[in-house]
């Protein structure tokens, strides 16, 4: 009864898709039928995934997306109440350290997650994009922690942009990234790197949803020449699949190598 | 009481403590954490991950 439902979903959205005779050629049913094929349904958000992620080395990357989660909902609370909050009261104080210690778990394990990504050679099957968004947003993520310390309205923050200034000066950024400017810093860790880091984390996903999760490394020479489902050692399969988090079951057709 | 605990472990109001390699300089904070990380990453190669059911 259940999959009567569930497959009915899904021609649903299929069907949904399809664009009326005479549309074909129009730039949004184009774009809508791009969408569907790259990214249908069951690889969006699938139920089941390759038996190789079951792995806690799979769990990083989910760690890092629920402590970002977690810095932009303190983070919310800091905007909204404010600094002479923030550095007195009881609440303020723990949600401030909330903040700071989200910012601690997601990049132990984002760096966590580059590693393990690093030794199974995540770039391979044509997922050198996935990598690239990995690295940029990684990147974007020190400058928004930095204008988070800039943000901080202490001590601390007084001798990090006095010493940060004459670095970023030498290099000529300074003429419109005033870390003495406390307006522009804010900005910069409340509105725009968020949003970067966000957008890009999005991005990242969803050519992982894509792409599906890359098979492991083989870990023979003699592997490396077999058929992948011959692979030895392995319990079961690497196309079985598994209930799991992370990763998609789909879209790992493509060579690895 | 517990903040007196921690006091005691972790004194924030002195200078911090560092390791020197040449010109490497590493905090001891950040040589921690970093040992950690490579602990935590050794764990999650080694130990199982158990999962509700497969086939």
């Amino acid at each position: 009864m259940s999959t009567d439902i569930t497959t009915d979903a899904v021609a649903g959205i299929e069907e949904g898709a399809r664009p009326l005779p005479g549309d074909e050629r129009m730039w949004t049913a184009r774009l809508r039928g791009y969408l569907v094929r790259a990214l249908p349904p069951g690889k969006l958000l699938p139920d089941r995934q390759p038996s190789y992620v079951s792995s806690w080395v799979y769990v990083f990357g989910v760690i890092t997306m629920a402590a970002l989660t977690m810095i932009i909902l303190t983070g919310a609370v800091l905007v909204l109440k404010g600094p002479s909050w923030w550095h007195v009261s009881s609440a303020g104080l723990f949600v401030n350290s909330m903040h700071l210690w989200s910012v601690e778990v997601f990049f132990f394990f984002m760096v966590l997650h580059l590693w393990g990504k690093f030794f199974m050679a995540a770039w391979r099957g044509n997922r050198k994009l996935t990598w690239i968004t990995g690295v940029v947003c990684f990147l974007i993520s020190i400058g928004a922690a930095f204008t988070g310390y800039l943000s901080q309205q202490n001590f601390d923050s007084q001798w990090i942009s006095t010493q940060a200034k004459d670095g970023l000066n030498s290099t000529g950024v300074g003429a419109f990234f005033n870390v003495l400017n406390f307006g522009q810093m804010l900005i910069w860790h409340v509105l725009l790197l968020p949003v970067v880091v966000v957008v890009i984390l999005a991005l990242h996903l969803l050519m992982v949803r894509h792409r599906g999760v890359v098979r492991p490394l083989p870990r023979t020479k003699a592997d490396r020449g077999a058929p992948q489902h011959t692979r030895s050692r392995q319990s079961s399969p690497p196309d079985a699949t598994t209930a799991a988090a992370g990763g998609s079951a789909t879209g790992s057709s493509d060579g690895d190598r | 009481m517990l903040h007196n605990m921690l006091a005691s472990l972790v004194d924030l109001n002195n200078t911090g403590h560092y390791l020197h390699w040449g010109f490497i300089q590493l905090s001891v904070a950040n040589a921690v954490v970093i040992g950690l990380m490579v602990v935590v990453f050794a764990l999650a190669v080694l130990v199982p991950f158990r999962h509700r059911r497969s086939r």
